[in-house]
């Protein structure tokens, strides 16, 4: 029988947007609610990923490979591939159909000021930028220099947990950050799916069921992040489920429970909130500047995610859109060009019907 | 366009074409160049672009292809991205059986109007020519809909719930009547023959009772199909610009008036192509005015939205966009003045079709290739994001808007 999907919140009038008059973008204090459940559902639960302490181990490829029984893929989701990404010690390369995480990794450095002599050395490829000068005062002497460099390495590498000293005058840090599908508050995927196989779980996840699924494609260029993707041979989607047979049963996820470093941390959402804004005042205290959280703000462009991360730079360095929005916000909008679109055929047709015969 | 401090750091990177804010000496000290502690960091490997780079000269190497100077609007943007990778999933789609789909959509949508009107304003020539048309498009459109799915035998599964928020699910609900609508008017006119008639009477002999019927039930169903002709040819439209795709996402509010254009187009200049002069008066009118209203409504999209606009001009997607409007023009004109010779009628309507199906070709290659490109992604939402920093930041009255970044090729 069909049913109108109350699976997206979109059509839920209790609680609507009083500016839009739906509840398609914005922040959603109850997911599951919305979505249809009583009262009584369990909490919201996510994931709380630490990049900072992330060591790039893939313990959490691995035991989400296992539990799920993913095949395996090359790093552009070619099935049962072997091949090496050629750009970095990252062989994953991307989420999709049969990568559900995803261990990023970026090696970066940068150009450090240390009061060290630097004429004639061998090897030193800053011809351009030539001696260190203070700029307040050029006569300074070394230790000076370092004192009111911008770049205070010394500081940095003893607190930024990813820096490390190579050479004399170069940074190197790597940046290593498990992806996953973020179980967005307003999930894209979920929004367009037209057979009802990608539902909102009483966890507040966003799962696909594999018997429903009829490889319609349309969830895939739908998800802001590109998360989901289709499995050629399958014809169906596949994504994370957050191991929803495993907390059916009271267990935590595979990736979580795998981790050796907490950088993965599962829970419920509010609490993971609550432990990462203190993680965050903690960084930035000890002077990791570039440190932020991402997917936290519940005002964002998809009201928040349930898997939200804690980066040490920009989204997209680590390959993540900068500021997402759930497409459907605007479809409102672009329905009302559809109609507005299908009446003016309509009208043409007809009054070019009008007049004379020919 | 780019704001506030993005600006600044896009002109800066792009040398500022001869812009003079950065006085480039060379031998800064390293330390200034980051205007951030804790940020500077490059990839290893990469670009390190905290560090002002030479003056360019200008022109030469705008890095835009083949010199399409349209599409040099917007100036290069530096951006970071994960090696150079997409961000979001490119559409699974089948190309070219989807933008065929669009279409025929399109085509069968408009013929539908035309055929319901022609009906009742006593011409049946072009009555008839516009139901077939329709039926024939709606069938092939559900062939290749279906065509498309990674499991055809779970079609029926798109009809077990209706989502709003689903184009395609909407879809479904326009394309099944319409189909049904349309393939019925045109089954009913094949029965009208009597060779057929006598045929389909092996089969089912009680059909040669219903004759008498045949004309007032092939009315009802070219009205009920007339009905969903309209949402038939735009809701396509929504279908490509309800995704994370840039370049379809942006124009969201255009698009549809694109494929409304491009649907009249095709089915008017098609029943035109069909019927004699005589009848074929209102065809030629709805693909004029189809010509239009696409013209119009791509300038939009092809113009209007920044950097995303750019995959409309380059590569495949421009070659057949431009090839699409040299045909979409000519055989506007050709239709304008010769419309009213069978000969006319026939090149314009041929060339108003292949333009429409270029058309929406051209759209669908310059939304995968904007998927390709992270470019795409990140540039529009990091303009939009500092926008909202800064104005944060404004009102909050600190003067450094950033969050401390780095910048990163
Ligand atoms: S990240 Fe993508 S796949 Fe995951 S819930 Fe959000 S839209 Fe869906
Ligand atoms: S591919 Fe499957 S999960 Fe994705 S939108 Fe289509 S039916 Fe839904």
């Amino acid at each position: 029988m069909t049913t109108v999907s109350s699976a997206s919140p979109g059509l839920s009038k209790d609680h609507a947007d009083p500016v839009t008059g739906n509840r398609l973008y914005g922040p959603l204090p109850d997911v599951q609610g919305e979505a249809g459940y009583e009262t009584d559902h369990p909490a919201r639960v996510g994931f709380f990923t630490d990049t900072s302490v992330c060591i790039g181990c893939k313990a959490c490829e691995v035991a989400c490979k296992e539990w799920n029984t993913l095949p395996m893929d090359d790093s552009h989701g070619t099935r049962d591939a072997m091949g090496l990404s050629g750009m970095s010690y990252d062989n994953t390369g991307q989420l999709g159909a049969n990568s559900w995480r995803h261990v990023a990794f970026i090696e970066q450095s940068r150009a450090v000021d240390l009061p060290m002599p630097v004429f004639g050395r061998p090897g030193d490829d800053r011809q351009d930028s030539g001696q260190p000068v203070n700029p307040i005062s050029p006569q300074a002497d070394s230790t000076l220099n370092a004192q009111t460099s911008v770049l205070n390495a010394q500081s940095l590498s003893e607190f930024d947990p990813q820096t490390g000293q190579s050479g004399s005058d170069k940074q190197i840090r790597w940046l290593m950050s498990s992806d996953v599908c973020k179980h967005c508050t307003h999930a894209g995927c979920l929004d367009v799916c037209p057979t009802g196989a990608l539902f909102r779980t009483e966890f507040g996840t966003v799962v696909v069921q594999g018997d429903i699924c009829n490889g319609c494609g349309y969830c895939v260029p739908a998800c802001p992040y590109g998360v989901i993707d289709k499995r050629e041979d399958d014809g169906r989607v596949f994504k994370c489920t957050m191991c929803y047979d495993r907390l059916t049963d009271g267990l935590q996820p595979a990736c979580a429970t795998a981790c050796p470093t907490q950088s993965i941390q599962f829970g419920d959402l509010d609490e993971l909130q609550a432990r990462a804004d203190a993680r965050l005042a903690t960084l930035k205290g000890q002077g990791v500047e570039t440190a932020r959280l991402y997917g936290r703000d519940e005002a964002d462009g998809v009201g928040g995610v349930g898997a939200f991360f804690l980066l040490l730079d920009e989204p997209e360095v680590y390959g993540l859109p900068p500021d997402p929005i759930v497409t459907t916000r605007d479809l409102p909008s672009m329905w009302k060009a559809a109609a507005t679109g299908a009446a003016v055929i309509v009208g043409v047709v007809a009054s070019a019907f009008v007049g004379r015969k020919r | 366009m780019a704001t506030g401090a993005f600006a600044e750091r896009v002109l800066l990177a792009t040398g500022g074409g001869g812009v003079s804010e950065q006085p480039t000496t060379g031998d800064e000290p390293a330390g200034e160049a980051p205007l951030t502690p804790g940020a500077g960091w490059h990839r290893a490997g990469g670009q390190d672009l905290t560090r002002p780079r030479r003056k360019r000269r200008r022109g030469g190497g705008g890095g835009w292809g083949s010199g399409n100077r349209e599409a040099a609007m917007v100036p290069e943007a530096e951006f970071s991205s994960y090696y150079g990778r997409q961000i979001i999933k490119s559409p699974t789609w089948k190309n070219p059986e989807v933008p065929l789909y669009f279409f025929l959509g399109g085509a069968a949508g408009t013929s539908s109007v035309i055929g319901a009107l022609a009906e009742f304003t006593g011409r049946p020539t072009l009555a008839r020519n516009a139901e077939y048309t329709a039926g024939i498009g709606a069938l092939a459109s559900v062939v290749l809909l279906i065509d498309d799915l990674g499991r055809p035998e779970r079609f029926l599964h798109m009809l077990r719930v209706f989502k709003p928020t689903s184009p395609l699910s909407v879809g479904s609900y326009i394309l099944s009547p319409f189909s049904a609508f349309t393939s019925a008017a045109a089954g009913i006119r094949l029965l009208e023959l009597q060779p057929v008639l006598e045929l389909a009477a092996k089969v089912l002999p009680f059909l040669p009772r219903l004759a008498g019927a045949f004309p007032a039930l092939r009315k009802a169903s070219a009205v009920g199909a007339a009905a969903f002709g309209g949402p038939m040819a735009t809701y396509t439209a929504v279908l490509i610009a309800n995704t994370a795709v840039p370049s379809w996402h942006a124009p969201h509010d255009e698009l549809p008036f694109v494929f409304a254009g491009s649907a009249m187009a095709a089915g008017g200049g098609i029943t035109m192509a069909l019927t004699p002069v005589e009848e074929a008066g209102p065809s030629r009118k709805v693909a004029l005015t189809g010509v239009a209203l696409e013209l119009a409504a791509i300038h939009r999209v092809e113009h209007g939205h920044g950097i995303v606009s750019e995959p409309y001009h380059l590569g495949k997607a421009g070659k057949l966009l431009r090839a699409a409007k040299a045909c979409t023009v000519s055989g506007a004109g050709v239709t304008a003045l010769l419309g009213r010779t069978r000969v006319g009628g026939v090149l314009g309507g041929a060339l108003l079709a292949a333009g429409s199906v270029m058309t929406r070709m051209g759209i669908f290659e310059a939304g995968m290739a904007s998927a390709k490109d992270p470019k795409y992604t990140v540039v529009p939402q990091r303009e939009r994001l500092e926008a909202r920093q800064a104005e944060a930041a404004a009102r909050a009255g600190t003067d450094d808007p950033h969050e401390a970044r780095s910048v990163v090729r």
